[in-house]
């Protein structure tokens, strides 16, 4: 806590993180219009400003947009969440295997994460998309195709000047096992950056996954999704201004707060590699 | 009776780009059953590859290629299947570093890493038998208050207790040949002296044997029961350490005591990096 008084920036980072997470979890109980989520017609207060009613404003079909953000919310942190536990784990295995056992499977692992690096992640996601239904979970899946080769190349870079300690060293003369060695002994050197690299993502993911829905592809309507409100919204400036600029600072608010707790955990766990 | 460990004509060399180098030319070398032996040569010599031959380390490096036997209780090893091999480190034979802290896992308390020790030879020992036999192996090392070490982490302790740490984890699961590699360089001088001390003591209440490598003689001289002196990758020198100490016969080993610092001398002789007489053939002291 000490830590927090000190770096009121990581504080303000865990506020909107916080709120953020306590928004999408209470949607029910916060939002004043719950049904809104769904395929609901207004047409009495369409293209309301915002007002005591509706604070942020109705859509063009009279829909409450601060229910909708509320529950666009829960998409995006869905996003974060799934495509990390995936992406992470993949990443950090082979990452771990390359940097380790080098020789071929380094040659080979390393190579083929540059290849997917060499792809503008966007374009990547979009051809996967493309390809395939444009689903949340194939929107999932074309992230985290995305996602997982930083992890390789981080836990890859670690564990090359871990391996050269002596405790590695010390671990192979006492027999243990090569799984043993990368996952029992070198991993637990690897959390604190991995930590760091997880909060920075969990905003960079919901960029990312907003972006997507901004163009069309992931979420489809009528599932509130930030991106694909800013994309609707952007259609109707500058005269119904708050249908584009609510959602575009919720996803502000979420990324900004991500960042600022990653930024936070570099300086607290010393994760600066 | 077959020694313990028994060393026949190895060779190691290195395939570089350039060509084949060759490392060790044809090391010979024994130790009976609870023997302390010393490896003594300057930097480079090849006191840790041999070290590293004997635990198989070496051959799992691409490019080295390793002749000549190293048999333990009889038992050609370069024959072993690496699994074989492999259950051999740890339990049967086992090596401890110059430096102590690196040595141990910095994000591990000790007890997490002594458990993981025991279970080489004791696979799912429970938490509770590992942190008795554990706190058991402290107090051998002199460590009193082993509670409190075992929950501690490696930076959390001083030079000295971690090297205490890592003698007690080497010799817990009773091998019957220990590598010490240059044990302590890292440490200061009297730390250094009281580990050795211990860890002489222990290895003659185990009757574990010591294949101990270093390049300080005043250390060898305190701990070993027979010398071999290393120069390039020969055996120049062998014996009692006595005798080897008393007298001197290789030309390399003249110069290299002669390089030991002396209260009383003015400064130190300056030892040719080369010398034909250095490649005189091996003197063996009965």
């Amino acid at each position: 806590m000490l830590i927090l008084v000190a770096n009121p920036l990581t504080l303000v980072g865990v506020v909107l993180v916080a709120t953020v997470v306590l928004a999408a979890l209470l949607a029910d109980l916060i939002a004043p219009f719950p049904d809104h989520r769904g395929a609901v017609v207004d047409f009495v207060n369409f293209n309301k400003p915002p007002s005591v009613a509706y604070i942020m404003g109705t859509d063009v079909v009279g829909r409450d947009l601060f229910s909708r953000i509320l529950y666009a919310y829960r998409i995006s942190l869905l996003m974060a969440v799934v495509v990390l536990a995936i992406a992470v784990p993949i990443g950090v295995a082979l990452g771990l295997v390359a940097g380790y056992l080098g020789g071929r499977w380094e040659y080979g692992l390393m190579r083929l994460t540059d290849i997917f690096l060499a792809i503008p992640p966007l374009v990547l996601a979009l051809s996967i998309l493309g390809v395939m239904k444009p689903t949340l979970l194939n929107g999932m899946i074309a992230v985290t195709a995305m996602w997982w080769p930083w992890y390789t190349r981080l836990v890859y870079n670690i564990t090359r000047g871990e391996k050269a300690e002596g405790y590695v060293l010390a671990a192979e003369v006492t027999g243990a096992s090569r799984f043993h060695i990368m996952f029992r002994e070198i991993l637990p050197n690897c959390i604190p950056a991995l930590v760091t690299k997880m909060t920075l993502d969990a905003g960079f993911v919901i960029l990312i996954a907003s972006s997507l829905s901004f163009l069309g592809l992931g979420v489809q309507a009528p599932t509130p999704d930030l991106g694909s409100m800013v994309a609707e919204g952007a259609r109707y400036l500058p005269d119904q201004w708050w249908l584009s600029v609510f959602p575009g600072l919720a996803i502000l608010v979420a990324v900004f707060g991500f960042n600022l707790v990653g930024d936070g955990m570099r300086d607290i766990l010393g994760g600066d590699r | 009776m077959t020694p313990l460990l028994d060393i026949r004509d190895l060779r190691l060399s290195f395939r570089l780009w350039s060509g084949t180098v060759e490392v060790l030319h044809g090391i010979s070398l024994s130790i009976a059953r609870g023997e302390r032996v010393a490896l003594v040569g300057e930097s480079g010599s090849g006191k840790s590859v041999t070290a590293r031959i004997i635990l198989g380390l070496i051959q799992a490096m691409r490019g080295a290629r390793v002749s000549g036997q190293v048999l333990l209780d009889g038992q050609d090893l370069g024959l072993l299947s690496p699994r074989a091999r492999h259950g051999l480190r740890g339990t049967a034979m086992t090596m401890i570093f110059q430096d102590p802290t690196s040595s141990l896992n910095p994000v591990l308390p000790i007890l997490h890493q002594f458990r993981e020790v025991l279970a080489r030879k004791e696979p799912g020992i429970s938490v509770a038998a590992a942190h008795d036999r554990a706190a058991a192996a402290l107090q051998e090392v002199a460590i009193a208050d082993a509670d409190r070490v075992l929950g501690s982490y490696p930076f959390q302790l001083s030079g000295g207790m971690n090297q205490r740490v890592m003698i007690a984890m080497a010799l817990a699961n009773r091998p019957k040949l220990l590598v010490a590699d240059e044990p302590g360089t890292a440490l200061d001088v009297t730390v250094q002296a009281q580990t050795l001390d211990l860890m002489r003591g222990l290895v003659a209440d185990h009757g574990t044997a010591v294949l101990f490598i270093s390049h300080n003689l005043g250390v060898v001289r305190e701990f070993a029961d027979r010398t071999f002196v290393i120069y390039r990758g020969r055996i120049v020198e062998q014996g009692p350490t006595a005798a080897v100490f008393a007298d001197p016969r290789h030309p390399y080993t003249r110069a290299l005591m002669s390089a030991q610092p002396r209260l009383t001398a003015v400064g130190l002789p300056d030892i040719p990096e080369r010398d034909p007489a250095f490649g005189d053939p091996m003197e063996v002291h009965p």
